[in-house]
């Protein structure tokens, strides 16, 4: 045990110090300005070929997932599109990977890194499959694992999602920190990893974010090699930024560099994520605009010094779904296609409803995830858990949804929307809050290439654009 | 004589954090209440429930918690059938 100051503030500020020890890699190789960073350059630092990945990956039964053609739904689809629309909608089985989730891919990197850098264990702080992930892949090489998660409210309560996610964790042999409701998170993160001096596994490092290139790279090359074309779009659940940004990279690794990215989230505009009773009011742990508005416009509020994963950088649209329409296309994908899986893993695939009817009937869309479902993780365990919440749950057009107050499950498969989030909007608010961490009047020339890089713009359209 | 027998798998709560100890900016429900870890692990000493106690974790880390449950488990489910459901994709909505 540390003989440290383990109050809030101490904790908090001996931040920089536990990352740097924790994790191996010094940001400030990379950090040009308050906001410039050599974004490539850390990528890099990583020290690993894609193939590399592919290989470390191989070996603890990550990656090289199914990718179905989703023949049902598509008719379903082309039958409500206007004559010759109607992408064909593919599906990456992606809880296929050992533990169940594309999140595999992400923790087996840094488990490799911790071991070939003879760390003892690794610790990741998380509500989500990511936990699972880093205790799996621990599991296979050796390594001790602590999770610390966001569990329960001032009642003792938890959501039974987040429940089996901690489940999942003890199963691989982790030690779970069972938190109650607050950002606190983070600094019992780093209060734990400072005890242990365990290797930080991160959901936001290079090493995090390189695991998910080789999902990107797969499908890419799949569809190529099946279908004669490169993806037209890709669909990526979004809430940290590191789907959407490794997906991408991988793709662009393919040659893939006309697929259009579209980012989606679970609208649950209106609940405070770090408040205790608006905890359990939620049928959605991740995937949620609570996590991917804010990463989208500063992707920086994170656990490490500069996050790798830059969802702006990579998107081209952002949709959002409600609850209600995920939970219709979950039961839609088990009646229609025979998978049962995880409502959280399915938001990519609803926003693919909505996308595939404006798409060419010779057209390809890739969903590019799935995650495995059970007791807690199941549309029924979240509506039966919502109903008792005292959440309104009916079926009707989802248009009339309100996130912690009603869920209206569609009643026709042409009742789901999507809609569609200004995207134009979040890349002035990402500026708005880099001016807000360091003032515009001091960005200099390769703060504004930097910036534009990271909206996916020119500088021209910063110039146009930049904050008051 | 204690009621819990060394070796046992525990549940111990730590209060982290009390409601002046929290970070700062956070809403109003959340700054009221402490912030409070839960954790598991086998019983380093016989103890009763209720009581502050050492457990080894899973991993082999002694931590020191009050006893909050014995052989903790999980009871989450798939919920009571939420019949809304039931029809999707059946003949019932063709």
């Amino acid at each position: 045990m540390s003989s440290l100051d383990p109050s809030y503030n101490a904790v908090m500020a001996r931040k920089n110090e536990i990352m740097k020890s924790s994790l191996g890699l010094d940001y400030d190789d990379f950090i040009q300005s308050p906001i410039a960073f050599n974004y490539e350059g850390m990528m890099k630092a990583t020290g690993f070929s894609l193939e590399e990945i592919i290989q470390i990956q191989r070996d603890t039964k990550v990656g090289n997932t199914p990718l179905y053609v989703l023949h049902n739904l598509t008719e379903a689809v082309r039958k409500i599109s206007a004559p010759g629309k109607g992408a064909s909608i593919l599906l990456k089985d992606e809880a296929a990977n050992a533990s169940g989730s594309f999140k595999a891919r992400r923790a087996s990197i840094s488990a490799y890194q911790a071991q070939i850098k003879g760390y003892q264990g690794m610790i990741a702080a998380t509500s989500g499959n990511y936990g699972a992930a880093v205790a799996s892949q621990a599991a296979q090489r050796h390594l001790k694992c602590i999770i610390v998660q966001e569990v329960f409210d001032s009642r003792g309560v938890g959501q039974p999602e987040i429940v089996e996610k901690g489940r999942a964790c003890e199963a691989y042999g982790a030690e779970v920190l069972k938190m109650s409701v607050g950002p606190e998170l983070f600094y019992m993160l780093l209060r734990t990893l400072e005890e242990t001096g365990y290797f930080n596994a991160s959901l936001y490092t290079p090493f995090g974010i390189r695991g998910i290139e080789s999902l990107g790279y797969e499908i890419g090359n799949e569809v190529r090699d099946r279908f004669g074309r490169a993806p037209d779009a890709v669909i990526c659940t979004h809430a940290g930024g590191g789907n959407v940004t490794g997906t991408a990279r991988g793709l662009l690794a393919a040659g893939c560099d006309s697929t259009r990215i579209i980012a989606c989230s679970v609208d649950l505009s209106g609940l405070h994520m770090a408040s205790d009773t608006a905890f359990n009011r939620k049928s959605f742990t991740t995937g949620h605009t609570g996590f991917g508005i804010p990463f989208a416009t500063w992707p920086d509020r994170v656990d490490v010094p500069r996050n790798a994963a830059r969802s702006l950088r990579y998107m081209d649209e952002y949709l959002l779904v409600t609850q209600g329409e995920v939970f219709y296309i979950t039961e839609l994908l088990a009646k229609w296609e025979g998978l049962e899986r995880g409502p959280a893993g399915n938001i990519s695939l609803t926003a693919a409803v909505a996308l595939a009817q404006e798409m060419d009937e010779n057209q390809i869309l890739v969903v590019q995830e799935t995650e495995y479902t059970g007791a807690g993780k199941h549309h029924n365990s979240q509506l039966s858990f919502a109903r008792e919440n005292g959440v309104e749950i009916r079926r009707g057009d989802p248009k009339d949804d309100i996130p912690g107050t009603t869920i209206v499950i569609p009643e026709r498969l042409d009742q789901v929307h999507g809609k569609s989030q200004d995207i134009e909007k979040l890349r002035r608010s990402y500026l708005a809050n880099a001016a807000k961490n360091y003032p515009v009047e001091n960005w200099t020339a390769n703060d504004m290439a930097f910036l534009a890089a990271d909206v996916k713009k020119e500088t021209g359209w910063l110039e146009r654009n930049l904050p008051n | 004589m204690k009621t819990i027998p060394t070796g046992t798998w525990v549940e111990i709560e730590q209060i982290v954090l009390t409601p002046n100890q929290r970070a700062e900016a956070l809403p109003e429900d959340t700054k009221k209440v402490p912030y409070i870890l839960r954790v598991s692990g086998f019983l380093e000493h016989d103890a009763d429930l209720g009581e502050e106690c050492t457990i080894r974790t899973i991993i082999g880390r002694l931590l020191i918690g009050r006893m909050t449950q014995v052989n903790p488990g999980y009871s989450h489910s798939f919920g009571k059938t939420v019949a809304e459901l039931l029809s999707i994709g059946t003949e019932r909505e063709k």
